[in-house]
C-alpha cells in the first residue's frame, strides 16, 4: 500500500502553462500519473501534452472527482490559487512554490484546515508513492524516478527535496524500497510536518520503517520525537541530520528558509538527544540508514 | 531583517505605544545636544543589530549633557558581535516600578501566531519559561480573524496580571500585535515593558524582525524608515566575495546558485541544494577537509550561471581546487551542471581535470554530463559513491 496517493489518484496542475510545470507535466505523465486538468487563467480551451486546461478550480471539480491539485504558479500568486484550490473542495494540496511569504502560508494552512484539506509543503518536491503514482517534482523524469523510487517497505519524510530523492535512492539500491516518500518542504511553517504524517504511515501495512531527513531550526523534530514517546508506534525511525556545522553559526541562515539557529532549541545536537531520547536512530551517514532500518525492522 | 530599536520604537509610536523621549545621534555632539533637549538624566544605548548590548558595554547612564557626550563617545567605538554602531540612542531615564515582557512572534508548532507575555520582564525570558512558568504566558491567534483586543487581554490576564494594570498592558499588547500582523514581522518584543512609579506604562526597549520575502511588499514602511533596498540586515555584513555570490544568482533567473558564504579553507565547493548542501558542507569537515565557502547551487540553473559561480569560487586566494557534489537530482541537469563547471575552470585559467577535485551529480542527463567530464579528464562518480565517500575522496587530493 502507500499513503495519500495511488494508482487511482486524479490530479490538476494549477499554473500548468509556465515552463517548469510544462516539464513537470510530461515527466508525470510518463511515470503514469493521472493528470486530468491544468488552470491558468485565461488559457481556457488549450491544452499541455494532452492535458485539458480551464480558467478555474470549479472547471474541473464541478464536472469529475479530483483527488488532488498541485499549485506550482508563481509566489505572489500562490496563496490566492490555494485558497481556490481548497475552495473548489480539494482535499491534499502540493505546493511546490518557492519564497511565499509566512504569514500567507498560515492564512491557508488554517483555512485547509477548516476545510479538511491536507497541505503538503510549500516549497517541496511533492509525493511518490513508487510504481503507483506522483505528485510533483519528485525524481524528474519517469526513468530517472524509477531508479531511485523502487516499490518496498520504507517511509521517507524530508524537509530538502534533494535529499527525499537522496535518501530513497540509498533505500531503493539497498533493497528495501519506499512505500511513499514525502518531500515536505523547507520552509518555516508548512501544511505537514513528520509527527502529522506519522499517524498516515502507522495505518499503512505495507510501511515497516521510517527514514527522515533533518536539520537545524524549527520544532519539527522535537514534534516527531514527542509522537514517538506518547503512540508507542510500531514503526522504527531512523534520522539523518544535516547542518551539523550551524550549531556554531547561530543568526547565519544557510539552506532552507526554517533553517535558522535561534535559540538552544533549534541546534542539531539539541535536536539528536530528543531523538535519541525517543527510540529515534540518528544516522551519522546516508549510507548508514538502510543497515540501521534492516537490523531495527528485524 | 532586522530592525534597530530606534527603528522599532519609531513603529510602536505610530500605533499609539508609549515610549520615552529619544533622539538618534551619530557623534558625542549630537549626544549632548540630545542630552541637553530631553533635560535630566538619560540612558544612551549602542544601535546595533544584536543583542548582549548591556554586557559589551553598549548601555551607558549619564546625568549631564557632558557625561552623554563621553558616554556616546565610548559607545561609538565599541563593536558589538562585529558590528560598528550605526548611531547612539539618547533617551529620557525614568524610575521603574515593574518590568513586564512582552512578544508577538510565529508558533511553528500551531502555525499561528503567539502572545507571549511575562509580568517578569527585563530578564532571560526563556530562562522565566523555564524556571518561573506561571509568570509566562502563551496565546495563540488566528490567521483569518481580524485580531480583537480580548486576546491581549486574556494574555495579560494569564499571569495574574489585574486592576488597573489590565486595561493599559491590554492597549500595548494589543497594538504590538497588530503591528506583527500588518508589517509581515516575524518578531515584535518589547522588553522591558515598564510600569513606571507615576504608574504609567512605557516600551524601554524593542527588537523587531521583518520577514525576507515582504520587502517588496512592505516597501513603503521601509522608505518611512529611510532604509535603503541595499541594506541586507544580515547578522555580519556579507564580504565582497559574497556580494559577488549574489550577483552571480541575480544576473540570470534560472536556478539558484549562490546563498554563498566565505570560510578560511583551500577547498571550493560548487554543492547543492538546500539540504544538499548542509549535508556536503558536513561531508568535507568531517573528512577533514578545510572549506573556502558554502554555497547553494540548483533548481536546474544555465550553463552561465553554473560557469559564474565556478569562477567566482575559483577567485578566491588559496583555493586549491573545487568539489563539485549534489545530492541525487530532479530537475537540475548533469550535463548542463558538467559544461558550466569546465567552462568556469577554462574562463578562470584552470585546467578542469586539475581543479575539479571530484564531480557527484547523479540523476538527469548524467551519461551526457559523464561524456563531457571524461573528454576534459574530470574525476566523477555515479550514485554508487555516497555523497560521504565523494567528499572524502575530494579532500584526500588536498594538498599535503
Amino acid at each position: 500500500m502507500s499513503i495519500l496517493i495511488d494508482e487511482n489518484s486524479t490530479f490538476i496542475i494549477q499554473g500548468i502553462t509556465g515552463r517548469e510545470a510544462v516539464t513537470m507535466t510530461r515527466e508525470l505523465l510518463n511515470y503514469g500519473s493521472k493528470v486530468v486538468g491544468g488552470v491558468t487563467p485565461g488559457r481556457k480551451g488549450r491544452d499541455v501534452h494532452g492535458v485539458p486546461v480551464e480558467d478555474t478550480v470549479r472547471a474541473f471539480t464541478e464536472r469529475m472527482e479530483v483527488t488532488g491539485a498541485i499549485v506550482a504558479v508563481p509566489p505572489a500568486f500562490a496563496a490566492d490559487a490555494v485558497m481556490e484550490a481548497i475552495e473548489g473542495g480539494i482535499k491534499l494540496i502540493v505546493i511546490v512554490t518557492e519564497r511565499i511569504p509566512r504569514k500567507q502560508v498560515a492564512e491557508f494552512i488554517e483555512y485547509a484546515g477548516q476545510e479538511g484539506a491536507r497541505i503538503i509543503g510549500p516549497n517541496c518536491l511533492g509525493l511518490i508513492s513508487p510504481g503507483k503514482s506522483k505528485m510533483g517534482g519528485i525524481g524528474g523524469a519517469a526513468d530517472a524516478t524509477q531508479r531511485a523510487f523502487k516499490p518496498g517497505s520504507i517511509g521517507v519524510m524530508s524537509r530538502s527535496g534533494g535529499m527525499t530523492v537522496e535518501i530513497s535512492n540509498a533505500l531503493s539500491e539497498a533493497g528495501l524500497g519506499i512505500s511513499t516518500a514525502a518531500s515536505i518542504g523547507g520552509d518555516a511553517i508548512i501544511g505537514s510536518n513528520y509527527a502529522e504524517l506519522m499517524p498516515l504511515f502507522e495505518a499503512d501495512p505495507e510501511t515497516k520503517g521510517i527514514a527522515i531527513y533533518s536539520e537545524p531550526g524549527g520544532p519539527s523534530e522535537a514534534m516527531l520525537a514527542e509522537y514517538m514517546t506518547a503512540s508507542k508506534s510500531r514503526l522504527p525511525v531512523v534520522a539523518f541530520m544535516a547542518g551539523r556545522f550551524m550549531d556554531a553559526m547561530p543568526g547565519m541562515r544557510f539552506g532552507h528558509a526554517g533553517t535558522i539557529v535561534e535559540g538552544r532549541a533549534d541546534t542539531t545536537a539539541e535536536k539528536i538527544a530528543r531523538m535519541e531520547a525517543a527510540g529515534i536512530s540518528v544516522a551519522e551517514r546516508i549510507e548508514d540508514i538502510p543497515a540501521i532500518l534492516k537490523q531495527r525492522i528485524g | 531583517m532586522r530592525f534597530y530599536e530606534h527603528e522599532a520604537k519609531q513603529v510602536l509610536q505610530k500605533h499609539g505605544v508609549p515610549l520615552p523621549k529619544r533622539s538618534v545621534a551619530t557623534t558625542p555632539e549630537e549626544a549632548e545636544t540630545a542630552a541637553a533637549e530631553i533635560g535630566g538624566p538619560v540612558v544612551l544605548k549602542s544601535q546595533v543589530l544584536s543583542g548582549g548590548r548591556m554586557k559589551a558595554g553598549g548601555v551607558k547612564f549619564a546625568d549631564t549633557p557632558a557625561e552623554a557626550k563621553d558616554a556616546a563617545a565610548a559607545i561609538l567605538e565599541i563593536e558589538i558581535s562585529g558590528q560598528k554602531p550605526m548611531g547612539v540612542l539618547v533617551e529620557e531615564r525614568r524610575a521603574i516600578a515593574q518590568e513586564y515582557y512582552a512578544a508577538v512572534t510565529w508558533d511553528a508548532r500551531a502555525k499561528k501566531p503567539v502572545i507571549i507575555f511575562s509580568d517578569m520582564g527585563g530578564i532571560d525570558i526563556e530562562e522565566v519559561a523555564e524556571q518561573h512558568p506561571d509568570h509566562l504566558s502563551r496565546t495563540n491567534f488566528s490567521n483569518l480573524r481580524p485580531f480583537s483586543d480580548y486576546i491581549a487581554k486574556v494574555a495579560v490576564s494569564k499571569t495574574g496580571v489585574t486592576g488597573n494594570h489590565l486595561g493599559p498592558l491590554t492597549r500595548i499588547v494589543t497594538a504590538l500585535a497588530r503591528v506583527f500582523v500588518q508589517y509581515d514581522l516575524t518578531l515584535a518584543e518589547i522588553n522591558p515593558l515598564a510600569r513606571l512609579e507615576d504608574g504609567t506604562f512605557i516600551a524601554l526597549d524593542s527588537h523587531m524582525d521583518m520577514e525576507e520575502e515582504a520587502r517588496t511588499s512592505q516597501r513603503a514602511l521601509l522608505r518611512e524608515l529611510g532604509i535603503p533596498d541595499e541594506d541586507t540586515r544580515l547578522a555580519r555584513p556579507p564580504t565582497p566575495f559574497e556580494v559577488a555570490g549574489a550577483q552571480v544568482d541575480a544576473a540570470d533567473t534560472r536556478g539558484v546558485a549562490g546563498r554563498v558564504v566565505e570560510f578560511d579553507g583551500n577547498m571550493g565547493l560548487v554543492i547543492g541544494a538546500g539540504g544538499g548542501s548542509l549535508t556536503l558542507f558536513d561531508a568535507v569537515r568531517a573528512a577533514g577537509g578545510k572549506p573556502a565557502n558554502y554555497c547553494e547551487i540548483g533548481g536546474n540553473p544555465s550553463v552561465a550561471k553554473a560557469a559564474a559561480l565556478t569562477k567566482l569560487v575559483l577567485s578566491k586566494p588559496g583555493v586549491e581546487k573545487i568539489a563539485v557534489m549534489m545530492n541525487v537530482v530532479s530537475n537540475t541537469r548533469a550535463d548542463i551542471m558538467a559544461r558550466g563547471i569546465i567552462k568556469g575552470c577554462i574562463e578562470a585559467g584552470r585546467d578542469p581535470g586539475e581543479t575539479i577535485a571530484i564531480f557527484r551529480i547523479p540523476g538527469s542527463w548524467e551519461d551526457e554530463g559523464f561524456k563531457i567530464l571524461r573528454k576534459y579528464g574530470v574525476d566523477f562518480v555515479d550514485r554508487s559513491v555516497s555523497m560521504h565517500e565523494a567528499a572524502a575522496r575530494a579532500v584526500a587530493k588536498m594538498g599535503a
